[in-house]
């Protein structure tokens, strides 16, 4: 009896297994390994990149720069491409871990980026030499108009006990520091023992408040209405007003982050030419329309902004935000090995409490 | 052939994959950045963050451990009790939902749980009040007892099915009544599979990351967090490595338990 | 009285542990994308998942990492079983403590201490090191259900039939292995399910590029998963069950026991 029931199931899995497999053809031109941020480029662009040039692409995701960090460190997976943002840019720069890139093989990244942001990327790409700039924007509250009544202009309103059990945070160190230190009015690289303290009482003081800490779940979660205010990257705007008409995003007046992701290519990559080559063929005006018209977030990319037909996106403050209007934007800066420690130590305080 | 040399291949590979990787985990513990030998990244779990989420992971597990044993035992019981030709087919029933994965299946709590969840909007039907505890210790206690309680209920139950029915007839013929039966020959002859039961909740319960991650919303550090955050974005492998052999003194004290166990159960069959 | 109290109890376990299997196949017949809400019945998401190559991908990785990952386990195991009987009672217990380290072990210790193996030895991470892990920690299952069957073995049988002039291979095959073959296939069995479970080991030992169900999973969950995967995992589900029904027909039973 068991017999049968064994030899049943194994013949269907043997016959499963073989079916299944089988279909793991390499590109004729080789392949090209990227990690990306999660739901952070359009699968068709992938798919149009692989059938024009014949390499075939690897694609990875992460969920923050401190998970891609280490994976690249370690080097027992070999990138080719890789889209950290501004102060992850800088640590990894500094404990060489990046290769120099060769603009002349990638064109169109001076052609079509514009100069403004490669002046932005100076903060922590001080030559030009290593990054490519992707996407950027800003970090703000997302809040649900049926739910707050009152109008939202302060990262205080994260602290508002009304709200209790219907606020997300972000589930990564620096951002949850920003948002606290960006309140105490102090800077969000601060290095101050005093400030960071206050910051961490602060987030302890706000935990019981939030309903989860989460990182990208934030926009399927505000979408449901499972919550009524988020911290959110500028990017998900659009794309969670387009599902729910009910959301609003806003940009507090104590200032917020103002973060650059950058396409760089890691020293050990494997694949250099085919990285160089997606890059490129990710600066391509189309391209980084197709792409933005999919992910939603800001393209620095001058020759796509020109190509966008709807003139409330091309002119949109969420998409396309005046930063002039805003007070004390900063960019994350690198903190050193020291000032890393001593804000996951904090971080890990605030999350045992 | 020699039966000895058949050995080679497992010898080998235990070494490679079991025995080596450890000693690894204790070098990379016992070291620092530089290489240096230090107790620092053992010292550590002392410290208020890494205490406070050690006695958590201690509590829930133990929580859940015992939960799981309340629900196990007398439904391995009526198991035992019922039709031998389904026997089989229990076990499997216990066994199928592995085949809906893991997360999935804890995913689905999550729907379950949630404050506009399904079992919200039965309570709101009924003019219940509303179940609130996704993103509490409850939650994730509630996955623990779910994923692990197959391997409580799988071992008592393989257990009692070995106990020889004359043996209970035979105290019965004695005059034992049933509570006296029970406490004194079906539980102590089932003991293997309760220790064997409680080992394999226990420990993963008490090393999950996954559960809390899903259930608590990340605003419940486990252990077993602070170990794969250690590793996957601190990149502390010397702290990592560090509260991993802090975890594995509660792992091999299961162990030494299983083994005495185990050796007496052995004994019995010769 | 006594029978449905028995009953009942053990309906009420059934549904804690199928209510959120059945909660996750109502939502694969969802139109509405969110989980909090239901839009209606659709078949939508079985069509796509036809065609979402992301999806079939992790999934003939896992089918493929379980099969050969518990055919391995299955064939080292049992030949190790069978050397161990000719060992010193001693030697054998030390390799059978090594053995049950994987079991009693937490998941997540195994799978860091095969990550600082595999880095140090500066291997790719990717399929081969999913595939090895797999293999290392299937193993002790292989075993825990072999050794019992190879104990109850009568060790003069296979004596006999090397009496008898019968060759090692012959004597394993035709005396030994029929007798230990249901302990060996409940073994690759258990194996199979062992590792198309598993999540944490794969974790820590998986490379760009490669998913198991489980890693793809772990990585929607974080970003919205897709309904897809609900249809998929339904499949599966519906698959064995139906397997296990036409094993377990009565009549196949009560064959089962005309002919035994």
């Amino acid at each position: 009896m068991k017999k049968r029931i064994l030899t049943l199931l194994l013949l269907g899995i043997s016959i499963l297994s073989l079916t299944a497999c089988g279909k793991n053809q390499s590109g004729e031109n080789g392949e090209v390994v990227v990690y990306n941020w999660g739901e952070y480029i359009d699968p068709d662009v992938i798919t149009s990149f692989e059938e024009e040039t014949g390499i075939r692409v690897i694609y990875d995701e992460f969920e923050t720069n401190e998970i891609m960090y280490p994976k690249v460190e370690a080097g027992a997976s070999a990138y080719d491409v890789v889209c950290p943002s501004d102060y992850m840019i800088k640590k990894m720069i500094d404990n060489d871990l990046l290769a120099k890139l060769d603009f002349e093989k990638i064109p169109n990244a001076k052609k079509y980026i514009g100069q403004q942001y490669y002046d932005q990327s100076r903060e922590f790409d001080p030559g030009n030499e290593y990054s490519i700039p992707y996407c950027w924007g800003t970090v703000g509250i997302l809040y649900n108009k049926t739910m707050v009544t009152e109008p939202v202009d302060s990262w205080d309103i994260l602290w508002d006990e009304t709200y209790a059990d219907n606020i997300l945070m972000q589930d990564s160190v620096r951002d949850a520091f920003m948002v606290a230190l960006k309140r105490a009015g102090a800077s969000m690289n601060s290095l101050d023992e005093t400030q960071l303290q206050e910051a961490k009482d602060m987030l302890i003081a706000q935990k019981p408040l939030v309903q989860a800490y989460v990182i990208d779940q934030v926009r399927d979660k505000m979408i449901g209405g499972e919550a009524a205010l988020g911290v959110i990257y500028s990017g998900e705007a659009i794309y969670t007003q387009r599902e729910n008409a009910d959301l609003e995003y806003v940009i507090p007046k104590e200032g917020t982050n103002v973060w650059i992701d950058s396409w760089v290519i890691p020293k050990n990559a494997p694949n250099r030419e085919n990285a160089e080559k997606f890059i490129d063929y990710m600066c391509r005006p189309e391209i980084a329309l197709q792409n933005f018209e999919y992910i939603t977030y800001s393209t620095p990319n001058e020759g796509a902004r020109e190509l966008i037909e709807d003139e409330d996106i091309k002119n949109s403050p969420i998409a396309f935000p005046d930063l002039s209007q805003y007070q004390n934007l900063e960019t994350f800066s690198y903190l050193g090995e020291e000032g890393d420690a001593l804000y996951n130590e904090l971080w890990k305080e605030v999350k045992s409490e | 052939m020699n039966k000895k040399t058949l050995a080679f291949p497992y010898v080998f590979w235990a070494a490679a994959f079991i025995v080596i990787p450890l000693c690894m985990v204790f070098y990379y513990g016992m070291t620092d950045k530089t290489g240096a030998f230090t107790l620092s990244n053992i010292i550590t779990i002392a410290t208020a963050e890494h205490s406070k989420a050690l006695l958590l992971s201690l509590e829930l597990s133990f929580v859940s451990t015992v939960i799981c044993f309340i629900l196990a035992y007398p439904l391995a019981m009526m198991l035992t009790n019922m039709h031998v030709s389904t026997h089989s087919f229990i076990v499997l029933i216990f066994i199928l939902p592995m085949w809906m994965n893991f997360l999935l299946r804890t995913l689905a709590w999550q729907t379950l749980l949630e404050k506009t969840g399904v079992i919200n909007n039965v309570l709101a039907f009924l003019h219940l009040p509303a179940l609130d505890i996704i993103n509490t210790p409850g939650a994730i206690i509630l996955g623990m007892v779910y994923n692990f309680l197959p391997f409580m209920v799988l071992p008592i139950y393989n257990a009692l099915c070995k106990i020889d029915g004359n043996v209970i007839n035979a105290a019965r013929d004695l005059g034992a009544n049933g509570i006296q039966t029970f406490l004194r020959i079906t539980l102590p002859l089932s003991l293997p599979g309760i220790i064997s039961g409680i080992t394999m909740v226990f420990i993963p319960a008490l090393t999950t990351f996954v559960i809390s991650t899903l259930l608590g919303g990340s605003k419940i550090l486990l252990i077993g967090n602070v170990i794969e955050q250690e590793f996957t974005q601190t990149g502390n492998w010397h702290l990592g490595s560090g509260l991993s052999i802090v975890l594995m003194i509660f792992i091999i004290v299961n162990m030494v338990v299983e083994a005495v166990f185990d050796r007496e159960g052995e004994g019995n069959k010769l | 009285m006594k029978k449905t109290l028995r009953n009942f109890y053990i309906a009420l376990i059934f549904l804690f542990l199928y209510a959120p299997i059945v909660t996750l196949i109502v939502l694969s017949f969802n139109a509405s994308r969110s989980r909090a809400k239901w839009g209606g019945f659709t078949l939508k998401w079985y069509q796509s998942m036809f065609r979402n190559d992301a999806i079939l991908q992790a999934l003939s990785n896992t089918l493929l990492i379980a099969f050969l990952s518990a055919l391995a386990a299955t064939v080292i195991g049992t030949v190790a079983c069978l050397s161990m009987q000719a060992m010193k009672r001693r030697h054998r217990a030390v390799i059978m403590g090594i053995t049950n380290i994987p079991m009693l072990n937490a998941d997540i210790v195994t799978g860091i201490s095969l990550m600082l193996l595999f880095i140090t030895l500066g291997l790719r991470f990717g399929f081969m090191t999913i595939l090895l892990s797999h293999i290392t920690f299937n193993i002790p299952y292989v075993i825990l259900s072999v050794m019992p069957r190879m104990r109850q073995l009568n060790p003069s049988l296979y004596e006999a039939a090397l009496d008898l002039g019968a060759s090692h291979m012959q004597a394993f095959f035709k005396v030994v292995f029929p007798d230990i073959l249901p302990g060996v296939l409940s073994g690759f069995l258990m194996a199979f399910t062992m590792s198309l479970d598993d999540f944490i080991i794969t974790h820590f030992t998986k490379g760009p590029g490669v998913d198991t169900l489980s890693t793809k999973i772990y990585t929607e969950v974080k970003k919205g998963i897709k309904p897809e995967m609900y249809a998929l995992s339904t499949l599966i589900f519906v698959t064995v069950l139906i397997l296990l029904f036409l094993v377990n027909r009565p009549s196949a039973v009560k064959k089962e026991t005309q002919t035994s």
